[in-house]
């Protein structure tokens, strides 16, 4: 019997690819020539320009911090943390929303992870290469860096397993690698396509060689998969384990303000909110610039808006939970931490950080707002801005006034503190801009196999009627 | 069962589709005319064909696991020998065995190796890296394999492998290009 669907249950199933203006063929050549036929624009050569500015910068302040050590940096006593521990926390918690798009949307079976992972991804592994940098340099003594890795010694010395610090080495660099091989199976089937749309010789040789000669077999494609579903299963606790362990850097101390349980949790909810934050900050101007409209599509940024509201949400719960635990565990310690960071010399950083993180993403409960780029842009530098003074409220004024008001110290960064991070950021555009000429940015196969089961879903929709 | 001409055996017969559909239903009925040495080709995994091939299953979950298991087990064993047995010496009023802290490196190497097992083991098991391979002699299959088309391929090993008769059975499936696929 055939009825008329009635237009007010009719739910419209969301869809994140067109299917009437898609092809197979499409998507591969589109993606394909970003890299393959579209000549080197100014645009492009401004941003390397800038990059590489950044970069020389880093390359200068990362020498001078060898040849005349830590001194150069702010930090003393009180404040032995500065910049360095501020800006590892805020690039690594940047990197998480790489994994998580990766990863726990690939478990969550999200379709609209489809078009944007392969960046994000990529902006994981460049997140957690400048992150390294910075606990390398703080260690004082670079050369002897290697101490932190437990290996074979004539000391008979091994390192303090029961210390988070040692725990973080063991997280950071597992992370490192696993952000890299996922992100490298994940491009592997493109390179093959890459290899066989090359038409220079060399591109085609250095594009043939990481793609291991893959040709798309269906004996290869049933592990592959396989591997790539154990890779986000793997993925998913260890990027909820890496943050952790960075929560508990501090919150295994004994400091009035780190000493908190809530530490973990929060940490992790702030770095997936600082990750969604710098995802928009790259998305806004891939799409505008490479013209990739209908695969990064509004619904994806209304998307992504919620998830920042949502870890919003929990990250501001957590600034409310420290307040609370301060005032109600009645320690005299506590009470001074929370009064000083709220009325003390760096009131005006915390009372911006309010602003940033929980004020400005409330604009997100609004539909236009998680449709209107500028908004989202804007929102999005707000967090950038406010997860970075963050780490630096929770570090320095947990710091700079301790027990004992005759060590009292106020801490701010010197110019080769700003150097060293503003020169991080500079090795990150280099890489991301270098990783969108040479590399596809969107994932080839994983767009096809959306448009397949986009038909098919949209095939077994019409059958019924 | 191999011709008069003096040449080098096949390595097999390819046939062309152009949508993932078109393959499926060649690849199912391949398998359903007894052909057991035959490998279909797409740019991207299509559930239907792995399906038909009876390739759902395989061990790589297994060696993940066991990979696994080994990294927890190394990363407990490199601590516990490190603390209790080469360097025992108290520390903040613990016991030399504290496992409780001994437990997030040990989940990080669990990790770790359990990765490396499931990327390594995928590219061992596929028979990667291979520079050379047969199928790319088909000029179509190295340009359009990787992009839009679809390929079948019967190999020669195949028992019921036979050029005149497995060309028919290929051309019942309504392809749009058969090759011979040169070793």
């Amino acid at each position: 019997m055939a009825t008329t669907p009635d237009p007010k249950n009719a739910v419209k199933p969301v869809t994140y690819i067109d299917t009437s203006a898609h092809t197979y063929a499409g998507i591969s050549d589109k993606i394909t020539d970003m890299v393959l036929k579209r000549p080197i624009g100014k645009g492009w050569l401004t941003g390397l320009g800038i990059g590489s500015a950044g970069l020389s910068l880093l390359i200068c302040a990362i020498m001078l911090v060898l040849i005349k050590g830590v001194g150069v940096w702010g930090i003393n006593q009180p404040v032995g943390w500065g910049f360095d521990i501020i800006n590892f926390v805020w690039w690594i918690g940047i990197g998480h929303a790489g994994t998580l798009i990766s990863a726990i949307l690939l478990l969550l079976k999200q379709q609209w992870r489809t078009s944007i992972n392969r960046f994000a991804e990529a902006m994981t592994i460049f997140a957690v290469i400048c992150a390294g940098l910075f606990p390398i340099l703080h260690l004082g003594r670079h050369a002897i860096f290697y101490w932190l890795f437990p290996y074979p010694n004539t000391f008979g010395l091994w390192p303090q397993f029961r210390s988070p610090l040692l725990w973080d080495v063991f997280a950071v660099s597992t992370y490192a690698t696993v952000s890299l091989l996922f992100w490298y199976v994940g491009l592997i089937p493109d390179l093959a396509t890459m290899r066989d749309r090359a038409q220079k010789k060399f591109a085609k040789v250095a594009y043939g060689v990481f793609a291991l000669g893959w040709r798309g077999s269906a004996q290869h494609w049933a592990r592959y998969e396989t591997a790539y579903l154990l890779l986000a299963g793997l993925a998913t606790p260890l990027v909820l384990s890496v943050h952790t362990i960075v929560g508990l850097d501090f919150a295994v101390s004994v400091i009035p303000g780190w000493h908190a349980t809530i530490f973990p949790p929060y940490f992790v909810a702030g770095a997936i909110f600082a990750g969604f934050a710098m995802v928009i900050t790259l998305a806004v101007p891939l799409r505008h610039f490479y013209g990739m409209h209908d695969f990064i599509t509004m619904k994806h940024f209304d998307n992504m808006a919620k998830v920042i509201l949502a870890t919003g949400l929990m990250v501001s719960y957590g600034y409310f939970m420290e307040s609370f635990f301060a005032w109600y565990s009645a320690n005299t310690y506590e009470r001074f931490m929370i009064w000083n960071r709220m009325t003390g010399p760096y009131a005006l950083f915390y009372w911006a950080l309010l602003l940033c993180n929980f004020l400005a993403p409330q604009l997100f409960w609004f539909k236009k707002c998680r449709t209107n780029l500028l908004v989202l842009f804007v929102v999005s530098q707000f967090v950038n801005v406010g997860m970075w003074l963050e780490r630096f409220i929770i570090i320095v004024t947990s710091l700079h006034r301790d027990y004992l008001p005759s060590s009292w110290n106020m801490y701010w960064g010197t110019f080769w503190d700003w150097a060293t991070f503003i020169g991080t950021m500079g090795l990150f555009v280099t890489l991301f801009l270098l990783f969108i000429r040479v590399l596809p940015a969107i994932s080839m196969f994983e767009m096809q196999m959306l448009l397949k089961q986009t038909r098919d879903r949209e095939k077994a929709a019409g059958g019924k009627h | 069962m191999t011709h008069s001409t003096e040449i080098e055996p096949l390595y097999g017969l390819m046939a062309e589709f152009d949508t993932p559909e078109a393959l499926t239903a060649a690849t199912e009925k391949a398998v359903a005319a007894g052909f057991k040495k035959l490998d279909a080709y797409s740019p991207f995994p299509i559930e239907e064909v792995i399906h038909a091939l009876g390739l759902e299953r395989n061990s790589l979950p297994l060696r993940v696991l066991i990979g696994g298991i080994t990294g927890c087990l190394t990363g407990f064993a490199m601590q516990y020998y490190a603390s209790v047995i080469d360097y025992p010496y108290v520390y903040g009023g613990k016991p030399l065995n504290s496992w409780p802290a001994f437990i997030p490196v040990c989940f990080e190497l669990t990790i770790l190796f359990a990765a490396l097992t499931a990327v390594f083991g995928m590219i061992s098991m596929n028979g990667l890296p291979k520079p050379y391979h047969p199928v790319f002699n088909v000029e179509r299959f190295a340009q359009f394999a990787s992009r839009d088309k679809f390929f079948l391929c019967i190999e020669s090993q195949d028992p019921l492998f036979d050029e005149v008769k497995t060309k028919a059975f290929l051309g019942t499936l309504k392809p749009s290009g058969i090759f011979e696929v040169e070793p």
